[in-house]
């Protein structure tokens, strides 16, 4: 029987896509985001062997909740397309047995024809930009950027809904011009339904002291309203300039 | 004019243009709802903000706040006349501008003495507050005219008396009032007190039977009692201004009838509980035949409200420090129940039960009253998304099943205190607080013994000696155990109400009840999470006692994992539900007084800290001292999957075998509700839909981040109206004892990482 390897579960999530949620939590990550708040989910052997029965009879007790509010299933990470395989077969599952709706929390470092398996059950892709340069993003997460914005190119071709996700880091990746070739990059994708800034914070760092790691972010304050609207804005002026071009 | 035709004259300018029934023949306020209810399926978008006068009203509530405050918790006490319903002239917050009046004393803030309940609570209350009582008037109470406490103590056996000390039955009500008792204070506005006198000496002449035994001479007795009561109550509203012999004749009338009603109440007994009942959508029948009327407009009608709840937010009684240990915060649970559906299928909500709700804005937020309201799918969307939405922003509203509920009370219940439903002016409880069942788990392993002092407080059965805790030998043990405290409690709880009935009767309260009444014995658990815990480590991981030189385990190692309560997982989930049943059909077996039915309650308001400061290591890893999860909640931190599954393990436990309530108290930090205010609104709406169509009984809904609390902890200066739910009512979170607020900040919140 498939098993996936699973970080943890939340049964009520509001934030990862519309109404409430399910959320696995997939266990494993190739990036190394020194944000991470949640950086024991790293380990690719870590984590919980669950039977995919055993995952759906968790998910199954809720379901009423899921679907009356007009949410449904997430899978997040970890990197939930480490697993594709599992996920697919999970998303097939829940959409046969309760119509679910489907969605991929994801930062992209995957190949879009690798998974399009999962990606053609999956009814919503949450894709997290991490930095739109490619030598800031190396800096940031330890990888080159392009295979992430090559699955967002990917999404945009096969009409894929998406929401773009972007965490802002002050001094990491605020730079006026990054947040404008950000904006201009999405602009010309389709399928964006929404674009998401997710104001930096700090509450991951008791992880990172129980796992015995250096929190690299040390001082680094969260983004204050201002900055986070500051950023939404130059994001919208790219966004506004390549659909110029179109 | 005859005086005859004057007086059906008044009663009908009283009852004009409502619609005729078989409430105008007998004391039948469901009736009257019935049939004249305006049932309101719109928005928040007619209400209206404080006026002038309820604002400077409010700021001199809020200044006495403060000086209250500042001068350790009490502000001033009469310490030369003990209260009644008549005792003290009239007092004011500022006449010119209330629209409601009256207060306890003769002046707002001022706490009267209450000894009726017990005397030595109040000298101890006194004194720590700095007022002395003089001696003449404790001689009153010594040497003269003995009190319920007095009497309990006199019949207290050698056993209750141990295992009151032990902690293993605690929150007794055996030296104050006990409350939970719902006087029908609408019946004063709807039929003014002539009405109810003559029907009450109707009931009393029916009682002059053949055999007049105790139950009759009891009974007759009593209704002496309410009639004489009824009739202070009168002279009561006369101090005031008022002749409320009849019906009130529009709405003002009819907001300040009700409040004289519990006015009475709440000068003549310092309950526990002093709950209020089901009287918004009542009073918007008068409201709206005002408006139609064209002699009331909307501001004035939220005036009313705004100021009724004023007064309902001012109710003060004098207790001693170590009670508010227990019950934290000076609650005096004025229960509101609101909403929820008639049996007819229409709906209660009207557009009373928003401005009740909104008084939360034009006053602030506010523990008092106890706001509840009574949740069923059914209820309008309007009504719906506005709790939501009062809840987000704070956190004063609690949600109880009104789809559990109806079939079993009708629609015309309300609730006592934090989950005690009961109809109005037809049932009442004989209030039991609760016994420990984590406490009497360890007893179960140490043969009887308290792990704490040494004492044998339980029946002396084999202690459990091996090296590893066995799970059949220990249910064993355990079961015995339990139905020793059953018994021991039933019967404690027997010898106080008998002594309440006979020193400290509520006569206002019982005058507003019919004649005949349901009792029901309401016992109570503390420590189910504990317990249930407790149970399936024994059973699925290893669990080795740690033993005293006197053989007592002090504390236990535990091997292995378990599951815990909280997790939406079976294998612990049925622990906690055969507790619940097991011990409510122990206490089944025994008789109580007055042939009450015995109930019992999952709830520990904030005893939860105290009862956990009693009890010693459990075998689920919780240390010696430490807080019990308060009410029916699983275990701070151990409920690992989210609010959904946390919900879903409470709404388990069945609700036929606790028909006194089951209490959960949640707490979810804004962002976890979703990103936008619409939506986080239909989120809470769609999650309670949910869980109460599971059949759960009590929700308190808390919204905010824990770093809030810290904050207010560190600062209460700036939170003087910040309000939390705790278990089954509210609180002014900075009134809590540090440890208390410990607890609070120490439970689980859902969402946060």
């Amino acid at each position: 029987m498939l098993t996936g390897h699973i970080h943890s579960l939340e049964t009520f999530g509001t934030v990862d896509g519309p109404g409430i949620r399910f959320v696995l939590f997939m266990q494993g990550c190739l990036l190394k985001c020194k944000y991470c708040h949640n950086p024991d989910t790293w380990n690719l052997t870590g984590g919980k062997d669950m039977h995919m029965e055993e995952v759906l009879a968790e998910i199954e007790p809720y379901i009423n909740y899921y679907r009356s509010s007009g949410g449904g299933l997430t899978v997040s990470g970890g990197e939930a397309t480490l697993q594709a395989h599992f996920v697919a077969e999970l998303f097939r599952e829940v959409k046969q047995r309760w119509e679910l709706h489907t969605t991929l929390d994801t930062n992209g470092y995957n190949e879009g024809d690798k998974i399009k398996d999962l990606l053609d059950v999956t009814d919503l892709v949450l894709l997290d930009l991490k930095h739109i340069d490619n030598e800031k993003h190396i800096e940031l997460t330890g990888k080159p950027n392009e295979r992430m914005l090559h699955m967002a190119e990917w999404l945009s071709e096969h009409n894929k809904s998406m929401w773009i996700r972007h965490v802002l880091v002050p001094g990491i990746n605020d730079d006026e011009e990054d947040l404008l070739r950000l904006g201009q990059f999405i602009g010309k994708l389709k399928g964006v339904e929404k674009f998401e800034i997710l104001p930096y914070h700090q509450m991951g760092i008791y992880k990172w002291e129980a796992l015995n790691w250096k929190y690299p972010l040390e001082n680094v304050p969260s983004p204050t309203d201002e900055e986070v609207q500051r950023a939404y804005q130059l994001v919208e002026d790219g966004r506004s300039q390549s659909a110029l071009q179109v | 004019m005859s005086v005859i035709e004057r007086e059906v004259q008044t009663v009908q300018s009283g009852w004009r243009s409502f619609k005729k029934g078989k409430w105008q023949k007998e004391v039948n306020v469901r009736n009257f709802i019935d049939d004249n209810i305006n049932p309101y399926l719109g928005r928040e978008d007619f209400l209206q903000g404080a006026t002038q006068n309820t604002k400077e009203l409010w700021d001199i509530v809020s200044e006495l706040t403060k000086k209250e405050r500042d001068n350790g918790g009490v502000l001033d006490v009469d310490v030369n006349t003990p209260s009644t319903i008549v005792s003290h002239k009239p007092g004011y917050l500022d006449k010119e501008k209330e629209q409601i009046v009256g207060v306890q004393t003769d002046a707002p803030f001022k706490r009267s003495i209450q000894p009726f309940g017990g005397i030595r609570m109040m000298i101890d209350a006194c004194e720590a507050y700095g007022f002395k009582m003089p001696e003449e008037v404790i001689n009153i109470f010594n040497g003269i005219r003995k009190t319920h406490n007095q009497g309990v103590f006199d019949a207290y056996t050698s056993e209750m008396r141990a295992a009151r000390k032990a902690g293993i039955i605690t929150g007794l009500p055996d030296a104050y009032g006990r409350g939970r008792i719902i006087g029908d204070y609408r019946r004063v506005a709807l039929y003014g007190v002539d009405f109810l006198v003559n029907q009450k000496k109707q009931e009393l002449k029916q009682l002059e039977l053949d055999v007049i035994d105790e139950d009759v001479i009891r009974l007759r007795e009593e209704l002496s009692e309410q009639i004489r009561a009824l009739g202070e109550l009168k002279v009561l509203a006369e101090m005031h201004g008022f002749d409320i012999s009849k019906p009130a004749n529009n709405a003002k009338e009819a907001f300040q009838w009700v409040y004289f009603g519990y006015l009475a109440a709440i000068k003549e007994q310092n309950g526990a509980a002093m709950s209020l009942g089901r009287v918004s959508s009542f009073l918007d029948i008068y409201i709206e035949r005002d408006l139609a009327e064209g002699s009331l407009t909307e501001e004035q009608a939220q005036e009313l409200v705004d100021h009724f709840v004023m007064k309902l937010r001012i109710v003060k009684f004098l207790r001693t420090p170590d009670y508010n240990d227990l019950f934290s915060g000076d609650p005096t649970w004025v229960t509101e129940s609101i909403g929820g559906m008639a049996v007819n299928g229409q709906t209660r909500v009207t557009k009373n039960s928003f401005r009740f709700l909104h008084t939360l804005y034009n006053l602030g937020a506010a523990p008092e009253p106890n706001l509840t309201v009574l949740w069923s799918e059914k209820l309008p969307e309007g009504f719906k998304k506005y709790c939501a939405k009062v809840s987000i922003e704070t956190s004063s509203i609690q949600y109880e099943n009104d789809d559990l509920m109806r079939p079993i009370y009708g629609d015309d219940y309300g609730i006592a205190c934090c989950v005690s439903a009961m109809e109005i002016g037809k049932q009442m409880q004989f209030f039991g607080a609760r016994a420990n069942l984590a406490k009497a788990l360890l007893y179960a392993i140490n043969g009887g013994k308290d792990e704490k002092s040494g004492a044998q407080v339980g029946p002396e059965y084999p202690a459990i000696s091996g090296e590893v805790l066995d799970y059949a030998e220990v249910m064993k043990r355990f079961k015995p155990m339990m139905e020793w405290l059953a018994k021991l409690y039933m019967n404690t709880l027997n010898v106080i109400h008998y002594m309440h009935d006979k020193y400290s009767y509520e006569r206002i309260e019982m005058a507003l009840h019919d004649r005949d009444i349901l009792r029901t014995m309401a016992c109570g658990i503390a420590g189910l999470s504990v317990a249930a815990d407790s149970l399936s480590a024994i059973k699925y991981a290893k669990v080795k006692p740690i033993r005293n030189e006197n053989g007592i385990a002090v504390d236990f190692e535990i091997e292995g994992e378990f599951p815990c309560y909280g997790n939406n997982d079976d294998r612990v989930d049925q622990i906690a539900v055969e507790l619940v049943e097991q011990f409510m059909s122990m206490i089944r077996k025994h008789k109580a007084y007055r042939n009450a039915m015995p109930t019992q309650s999952v709830l520990t308001i904030t005893s939860n800290v105290v009862y956990g400061k009693k009890t010693g290591t459990t075998p689920d890893g919780r240390k010696a001292g430490e807080p019990f999860a308060p009410g029916a909640n699983p275990m701070h931190g151990r409920d690992k999957k989210g609010a959904l599954a946390s919900l879903s393990s409470v709404a388990k436990l069945p609700y036929e075998h606790s028909l006194d309530g089951i209490s959960n108290t949640f707490s979810i930090v804004p962002k976890a509700l979703g990103k936008e205010p619409e939506i986080r609104k239909s989120n809470l709406v769609s999650m309670m839909d949910g869980y109460f169509g599971s059949n759960a009984h009590h929700l308190n809904v808390n919204v905010f981040d824990r770093e809030q609390l810290i904050d207010a902890m560190d600062h209460p200066e700036n939170y003087p109206q910040l309000t939390i739910r705790v278990s089954g009512y509210a609180v002014n979170f900075i009134k809590l004892t540090r440890e208390q607020q410990l607890d609070v900040i120490n439970r689980t919140f859902h969402g946060s990482m």
